[in-house]
This record gives C-alpha cells, structure tokens and sequence, in this order.
C-alpha cells in the first residue's frame, strides 16, 4: 500500500471488512450445505429410504391405537379360541367370545361392514364373504394343503395366495389360513384391558359403574385388579420408572457427595499444591473423559446387571463433571466473607463452614438440581444396558415387535416422568436462587 | 410507656424470634438431612437388592475387566495401531452423527427460541404452544425415538441422528430462549420502523446480539451429543458404539479391539471437551479481547 491518504486508508480497511463480512455470510451457510451434502452420502440416506419398511411404520402407528382381537381355531383339534392380541393373558374363558363371534358347530365372525367368516366344522372348512366381491371357500387338509376357490378368476392384490398359505387383508380386518391354523384379526380403537383383565369382576363395567363400587367400599379391590393387571403390568411398570428415578438420584446426590471434598482440592484459592490441584483436575477430567458407557460397561462386568450398576456409572460420570464445576464455583467463591470470619479467630473448618458454604449452596444445589433431571434420562438409556428401570422394559416391548401400544404407554409415562423431574428441579431451583436473593 | 423499656423489650423479643428462628431453622435442616440420608441408604440398599451382583461382592473386581482388557491389548501390542486405523471410520460416523444432530438441532431451536421469546415472536398468541412443544422435544430421551426409528428404519446411522436432533432442539431452544430474553429489544423497532419483516428483523436485529452465547450453547451441547451418539449406537445405531458391542459380546479374544476403542473414544470425548471449553471461553468472555 502505497497511499498515505488517511481516508482511503480507512475506506480501504471498510473495505476489507465487508469482504470478510460477506464471505462470512456466505461462506458458513454454504459450508453447513456442503456437510450436510457429505452427510447424506456418508450415512447412505438414499439407500435407506428404499430399505425403510412402510409396513413395519403402518403396523406400528395402526398398533398404537388400536388393538385386535384374534379368533383362531386350531386346524387339528378344531378349538375355536378368542383371544385379545392373541395373548394367553388376554383369552376369552372357554365356550365364550365377543359378541360379534357366534360359536357353535360353525362358527360366525361378524367383522362389520357386511364381511362375514364362517368356520364350518367338515374339512376345517372357512367362508369368506366380501361384499362387492363374492364369498370365497377354503378347505384345509393335511395332505393337499389349503384348497382355494374364489368367485373370479383373477385373484386380486389384497389376496396373498400360496399352496399352503393363504393370507386376506381388507378394511375389515385380515383372515389368514395355513394348515395348522386358521385366524381372524379384527381391529378396535383403543387400549384395551388397559384397566382390568378379562378375568377381573370390572371388566366390561362403565366408568360410572365403576365408580359407583368405588365409593361402595371397593376402592381397594378395584385398585389392586387395576395394580395387578397381567396384561399392561401397571405394577412392575410404576415400579420401573421408580427405580430409574432412583438410579438418577442415588447417581447424582452420590456424585455430589464424594466430589465436593475433592473439588476443594481443585479450587485454586483452597489447594496451595500445584501438584495435588494438577492431579485432582485430571482424576476428574478422567472421569468425565470415560464416558458414561464405558463406566456402565465396566461397572455391569462387577456388579451384575442391575439398577446399582445404573447408579454408579451415573455417580461416577458424574463425579467427575460435578468436581469440575464445584471448583469452579468454590474459585469464585467471594474472600471478604472469609477474612471477616479469619479475623474473629476461626479454625479453618469453621472458616469453611461459615465463611464459604452459605455462599456456594445455592449455586452448587442449583447445579446438582440441574443435573438431576438431565440423568433421569440418562438412567433411561443406561437402564436399558444394564437392564434396569424403564428402559429395560421399554427395549423388552420392542425387541417383540408388535405390543407398540405398550411401548406408547411407556413413552408416554418416560415423558411425564422426565417434565414431572422438570418442574420439581425447576421449581426447587428457582425456590433456592429466589430464597438467596431475599436473604441479601 | 417510655420509649427506653418498649426498646429494650422489643430488642428481647427480637432476640428470643430470632434464637427460636434459628432454631427452627436448624430443626428443619436436620430433618431434611435425615431425610436424605434415610433416601440414599434406603435407596442404594433397593438398588442393591434389585441388582445382580451385590456392591461389597464386585468392589474387588471393578479392575478386573479393565485389568484383563488391558493385558490382552498389551499381550497383543503390536495389533493396536492397525485397530486403532480400522475403527477410525467408526468413529467418524460417531462423531458425524453429533455433529449433523447438533446443526439440525441448532437450527430447530434457533427457529423455535424466536418464536417462544416474547418481544420478538412471529405469533405472540403462539409463544404458550411453543414453549410447550419445546418442553416435550426436550423431555423425549434420544433412545426411545431411536428404537423406534430403527424398527422402521432398521439400524444405521440415520435413526439415531434423528433421535438426537429432536432431544438438541428442545434442550438448546431452552436455552436459546433464555439468551434471547436478555438481548435488546431497541434494534427491532429501529429495523421495525424502516420496513424490515420479521426475518430480516431477527437476523439483523437479534442474531448478533445473541450468537456468541448460541454457539457457546451449540458446542457445550456438541460434546454432549458425541457422548449420546457413542451410547446409543450401543443401543443398535451405527457408530462406534456398535463395534464396541460387537466386539464386548464376543468377550475375551476380541478385548484387544475393545481396547482400541475406549481409547479412541476417550480421547475424542477429552479432545471435543477440551476444544469446546476452550472457544467457549473465547466465545463469552474474549470477545472484547479478540476485536482489540
């Protein structure tokens, strides 16, 4: 730069500074754009889109809120059973089913909408009569297999016919025939047995009813049935999500505990050592460094699998992060207080105790508070490693692949539990911060 | 009544009010003390029952694991770099699954933070829905979106990218949020009175004033996520984490591999936290110090 000129100096330097603006502007979004491009290579999105499987979504979001009931009869022995989702728990008592099912000699299946499945008694025989389409017949034996007829030629897309498999899916609802069963699925909305279980004397009762008995001094009763539901396991659930809350709150409350003493250690006005301060910062950055996940491996290879194992790689995670910010905290801590406390003639100890903690509680149970509501969803993943808490029954639900409302109705309670775990930390945060400033 | 007797009297009731005070005050500390300590032995005593192994039994074995995955990597030295290269594109995948969880994340919550702020929402009628909608995106663990993706996904990296970014949009349009409510309203009426729509108000009027401390926010929740994208590969995502299972569940013979990998993910887990603290600290503090 040759020009002296202080004007075009400062022009020149306006100059600049826009470029770099602009490139800036310019530059950081299409950066992102670029990553974001090498991502969707990278992670094979477009192979995925063709594997993801629009069945299983279907199936998935129909189960949610909806439920079926299953009429099976067993191509051997000839028993007709009703069962809700086809689950032992959920059987109808012999000789009984919906109303919609007429048992007998041949049994009829009414699945609404003008579908009728009858199951005649000779040769495991079924009809099935589709309106706008005709009846179809079937006869199933053990040496020709399923045997077909259909009232067109063409069989059409919803049919999935094979020799010995024959599967219908209408709006109605699905009949599907092999040599050992023959089944019908018809779908409800809603959760059922989600209150009681068949067997149980308040099934089938209105909430009216129900309540009428409540009063009439069977609240006990009707809470227990409600509490030992075999099917949706209320009990063993409420207690899952217990013992999740409680493996965040051993965890943390435990971290809290053992890191405060060392976090003194760390504080550079507490810890005249180089040394000790030097190696209690890395004990803790080590501690924070090997995540949670390796703790919890390591830890269940000790301890078992188990809601104690959660616990601890919580606690000791989260020691590590919690020294980290309690020395913080104590280095900031304010040493007029102290000096004053000095002067009276104080031991260290009370120097500590008077001088310093009134000044660092709120903001470390602050911290703790804080910390407390984010492990509650931590304890949900390890939970699910070291099989404890909700998180072991939530993997269990899906492993199975087909009780998605379940797996809703834990979503559903993880959600509150951790708005729930929330409010309190919030609540309680604001209470101690609000309390502080008043006492000032 | 002469003054001198009521002020010595009110000066002993003062005295007695605040001694019962105190007190009262040391009383309830000390039930609320008992009260947690009764928790935590009651509580780790549950644990314990409910677990599988006791805690005084395995105290002595916690270096046992850690002992033998150590021998069997020393015993077979020689090997570790070549692990150490093999995994490397797990890792990455790991760490490509926070950072595209964070941006998304980000990006979400800078959106919704703005429309739940007061003063500068798009729908000032709206501000109650989405603070709800990000109470919930945040009260959603990443695993319970994750296992449902993969059911419907199957597994990869894709599924637990999804599951993160919705959980960062909720914990980061939080904070977003509260950065906002400190920011200075003035600029929007000045950009308001010469014409500017509502984006352009928020990117010229809100977004300098506030971008340090969303970065500083973004990165803390950047080190957050690699931890969460290592732990729910574990959980069926890709990544790393699902390499460490493959090769945990195999047990004794694979330790060598598993070794490569706690040491892999230990120190991009130090090196993330380590840069992320260090900007962060640049980023709120040393932003005077930088333009001088």
């Amino acid at each position: 730069m040759t020009m002296m000129d202080l004007n075009a100096d400062l022009r020149d330097q306006a100059n600049r500074l826009f470029r770099r603006k602009r490139l800036l502007a310019f530059g950081i979004p299409g950066l992102v754009l670029l990553y974001f491009a090498y991502v969707v290579f990278a992670f094979d999105i477009p192979g995925l889109i063709q594997r993801a499987s629009a069945d299983n979504a279907r199936a998935l979001v129909a189960d949610v809120y909806s439920h079926k009931v299953h009429i099976t009869r067993d191509n051997r022995s000839g028993d007709v059973i009703a069962a809700i989702e086809g689950e032992k728990k959920g059987r109808y008592p012999n000789g009984e089913a919906p109303a919609w099912v007429t048992l007998g000699d041949t049994t009829v299946i009414d699945l609404g909408k003008g579908h009728v499945i009858t199951y005649l008694p000779t040769d495991n025989g079924v009809t099935y009569d589709v309106p706008g389409y005709g009846v179809m017949s079937f006869t199933v034996s053990r040496s020709k297999g399923v045997v077909q007829s259909y009232p067109s030629d063409e069989i059409p897309t919803w049919i999935n016919a094979s020799k010995n498999r024959v599967a219908i899916t209408t709006d109605a609802g699905r009949l599907t025939i092999t040599r050992n069963r023959t089944e019908v699925f018809r779908y409800f909305t809603g959760w059922e047995l989600f209150f009681f279980t068949l067997d149980s004397p308040y099934h089938g009762l209105g909430f009216g009813e129900v309540a009428r008995h409540f009063l009439g001094g069977e609240a006990g009763a009707i809470l227990s049935e409600f509490w030992n539901n075999k099917m949706w396991l209320h009990k063993d659930v409420y207690w899952a999500i217990g013992e999740t809350v409680m493996m965040a709150f051993l965890g943390t409350f435990g971290a809290a505990i053992i890191s405060l003493p060392l976090a003194f250690l760390a504080a550079k006005n507490f810890s005249p050592l180089v040394a000790v301060r030097f190696g209690t910062r890395r004990v803790f950055d080590f501690f924070r460094g090997v995540d949670a996940l390796i703790w919890t491996i390591i830890l269940t290879r000790a301890f078992g699998l188990g809601p104690l194992t959660g616990a601890l790689a919580i606690l000791i995670t989260d020691t590590g992060t919690f020294g980290k910010l309690f020395s913080e905290a104590l280095e900031n801590v304010d040493e007029k207080q102290v000096e004053g406390i000095r002067s009276t003639g104080a031991k260290p100890l009370q120097r500590y105790r008077i001088g310093v903690v009134p000044q660092i509680t709120p903001v470390l149970l602050s911290q703790i508070l804080y910390y407390l509501e984010s492990n509650t969803r931590s304890a949900t993943i390890i939970g699910a490693i070291t099989g404890g808490g909700i998180g072991l029954l939530l993997t269990q639900a899906m492993i199975t692949q087909k009780d998605w409302e379940e797996v809703t109705y834990y979503i559903v309670l993880i959600v509150l539990m951790v708005m729930v775990m929330d409010w309190i930390s919030g609540a309680l945060r604001r209470r101690l911060i609000s309390g502080h400033d008043g006492k000032i | 009544m002469s003054d001198n007797t009521a002020g010595s009297l009110r000066i002993g009731e003062v005295q007695s009010s605040y001694m019962a005070q105190a007190r009262r005050r040391r009383l309830y500390s000390g039930i609320m003390l008992a009260i947690f300590v009764l928790l935590m032995v009651a509580g780790f005593q549950t644990a314990e029952d409910r677990n599988g192994g006791s805690f005084l039994g395995g105290i002595d074995n916690v270096f046992d694991y850690p002992a033998e995955v150590i021998a069997e990597a020393a015993s077979k030295a020689s090997e570790l770099p070549g692990h150490l290269v093999h995994f490397f594109p797990a890792l990455i995948e790991t760490i490509n699954i926070a950072a595209v969880s964070t941006l998304i994340g980000a990006l979400g919550a800078i959106l919704l933070s703005l429309l739940a702020t007061r003063g500068m929402a798009r729908y000032p009628r709206l501000i109650g829905v989405f603070r709800r909608v990000l109470d919930i995106m945040r009260a959603v663990p990443e695993i319970v979106i994750a296992l449902v993706l993969i059911f419907i996904l199957g597994g990869g990296p894709v599924p637990a990218m999804i599951a993160i970014a919705f959980h960062t949009v909720g914990a980061l349009g939080k904070l977003f949020s509260e950065v906002n409510e400190n920011a200075d309203l003035k600029p929007l009426d000045g950009l308001a009175s010469v014409g500017a729509n509502w984006s352009q108000r928020m990117i010229l009027g809100v977004v300098p004033q506030v971008a340090p401390n969303w970065l500083s926010y973004a990165l803390l929740r950047f080190e957050i996520n690699i931890r969460a994208s290592a732990i729910l590969g574990f959980v069926g995502a890709g990544g790393l984490g699902h390499e460490l299972k493959v090769s945990i569940q195999w047990g004794q013979g694979k330790y060598d591999e598993a070794a490569a990998m706690f040491i892999l993910l230990f120190l991009t887990i130090v090196f993330f936290d380590q840069l992320s603290s260090y900007a962060r600290d640049k980023l709120v503090h040393g932003s005077n110090a930088g333009s001088h």
